[in-house]
């Protein structure tokens, strides 16, 4: 792999671009590999990182049944923030936003990460007990963030009207070193730093079935044939179900469709993540100038990576009341996702009922902030068989009553 | 959009009259039964890429309760029926196998 730097961007420069090499190999499956990963999603990818980085562990292979990063990876609206009530998410959340802030430097890859402000607003008397409540909880966990009052709100967002009639802005939940990140680039990041380390990524490459023996994986079958591993990561979001029906248990998840839009590009307006739930509605500036926008989810189970149209409306007209110089605005493209919501609406990282066979799903609407930290935890489950990140994430917690309720807790889907 | 026919008061009702009460015909346990069975009652769903049965409610409407049988990955509704069962009725059955042939769901089938 050719180290990405300034010096190489003026090589090229000078010899019309004809130097670059492919970011990461497509190589055909080998007959075994140590560990294998089903999703090459940012969550499998980073997995596999860790696991060579931190545990040597190299001879692994990544399968995707699409394209790489092309689920919900590719199709979140990027928001970076770890401003959680209970501890154990806190401490997962905060630990990928810790590793996102040297990702560039550690994968030589530009993940683009701006740690701008995550904003979180209070528009009722509820939302401002439950925000202080969790920027004290922040603040015994290590993680910065403030409860700030209207005027710093406008001052820190002058195109946000905190006068609103029904839900005017009381004040607002502050995480500074949140951000946003360029999402596709976290996992071209990851998959060319695997790539670099001998891993396989297998692109279209659907998994049809997970082979076992004597309650332990022993490889998986594929659209490009049968491959032999010893241990066993599903990571698929969405369809994490139908993955644990192959290997031979079940999952409390539910799948439902979110979805998300941009408008057209204007000129820099908004520096910062705003994210108002009580009307549900969340809205960031991408670097291009288009307004990202993300609302709720559908209230039914669903797979069809679409979303209902009312809920584009109730979103953008809850963006319209609070940002009343968007009311113009054009929206360029709107798409859907599939996610994967456990009871709690916490995520589920654990080992499985199947020996060797591990289990990332469950995160619902906030998988993306949290792709470095889960694929630490991830690696060191699977590599060590115990990791203190991941712990309170079993799959036992349900019947054994462990929630780690952000549903409560946020009082949204985040 | 999603549009259900209300069993009850018979009008073609869109998603934004109804609201979603989560897979239907789910086998209660409460009190007395073992820790593994009152778990799958709370927390384990079918979750079908496919056929689904659902609870709906025509909240904005006249407010009764109902089922649907719908499919997930296609939207696509084989029809509605009374509350008042603990099963889908032959007919919808019959409307799914029509569509979904091999179609399976927990204990019914």
């Amino acid at each position: 792999m050719k180290h990405y730097s300034a010096f190489a961007v003026a090589r090229e420069a000078l010899r019309y671009h004809t130097g670059w090499e492919r970011a990461w190999r497509s190589p055909e499956p080998k007959k075994r590999y140590d560990v294998i990963i089903i999703g090459a999603g940012g969550h499998g990818l980073a997995t596999a990182y860790y696991l060579g980085k931190n545990y040597g562990i190299q001879n692994v292979a990544v399968i995707e049944k699409g394209w790489l990063g092309g689920g919900n990876t590719g199709r979140n609206t990027t928001i970076i923030r770890s401003n959680y009530l209970q501890d154990p998410s806190a401490a997962i959340y905060e630990k990928a936003r810790g590793l996102y802030e040297d990702l560039s430097q550690d994968l030589n890859y530009n993940v683009m990460f701006s740690p701008r402000g995550v904003m979180m607003l209070a528009q009722t008397q509820h939302e401002i007990r439950g925000y202080q409540r969790t920027a004290h909880a922040n603040a015994l966990q290590g993680v910065q963030t403030e409860w700030i009052g209207p005027d710093r709100v406008k001052q820190l967002v002058p195109i946000i009207n905190i006068d609103g009639p029904r839900y005017p802005v009381l004040g607002a939940l502050w995480q500074e070193r949140g951000g946003t990140a360029r999402h596709d680039a976290v996992a071209w990041g990851y998959a060319r730093a695997c790539s670099a380390m001998g891993m396989d990524i297998i692109q279209q490459c659907e998994v049809t079935g997970v082979r076992s023996q004597d309650g332990r994986v022993v490889g998986v079958d594929t659209t490009k044939g049968a491959i032999d591993c010893d241990k066993l990561g599903v990571m698929v979001a969405g369809h994490s179900g139908q993955l644990a029906e192959m290997a031979g248990f079940r999952l409390p998840l539910e799948a439902i469709s979110l979805q998300a839009l941009v408008s057209e590009p204007i000129k820099p307006c908004m520096d910062v993540v705003v994210m108002a739930n009580t009307v549900h509605g969340y809205m960031s500036q991408s670097d291009k100038g288009e307004m990202v926008i993300g609302g709720g989810t559908d209230g039914f189970n669903n797979y069809t990576q679409r979303g209902s149209f009312h809920h584009i409306e109730e979103t953008v007209r809850a963006l319209v009341e609070t940002f009343p110089m968007i009311s113009r605005l054009k929206m360029l493209r709107q798409w859907g996702g599939i996610v994967d919501m456990t009871g709690d609406r916490s995520p589920i990282l654990s080992k499985t009922p199947l020996g060797g066979c591990f289990i990332n799903c469950g995160w619902g609407t906030g998988g993306f902030k949290a792709i470095p930290g889960s694929g630490w935890g991830m690696a060191q489950l699977m590599a060590t068989g115990h990791s203190p990140l991941t712990e309170a994430f079993s799959l036992d917690r349900f019947k054994e009553g462990r929630f780690i309720d952000e549903s409560v807790a946020a009082g949204v889907a985040h | 959009m999603l549009i259900l026919n209300c069993p009850y008061c018979g009008v073609d009702a869109e998603e934004t009259e109804l609201a979603a009460g989560g897979e239907a015909h789910l086998k209660r346990f409460g009190p007395g039964s073992s820790d593994g069975d009152f778990h799958d009652y709370l927390f384990m769903r079918e979750n079908p890429r496919g056929v689904h049965f659902e609870r709906w409610r025509h909240v904005n409407g006249c407010g009764k309760w109902f089922h649907a049988a719908r499919c997930t990955q296609s939207l696509e509704v084989f029809g509605t029926y009374s509350a008042q069962v603990t099963e889908p009725p032959k007919e919808i059955r019959e409307a799914i196998s029509a569509k979904r042939p091999g179609w399976t769901w927990r204990e019914f089938e």
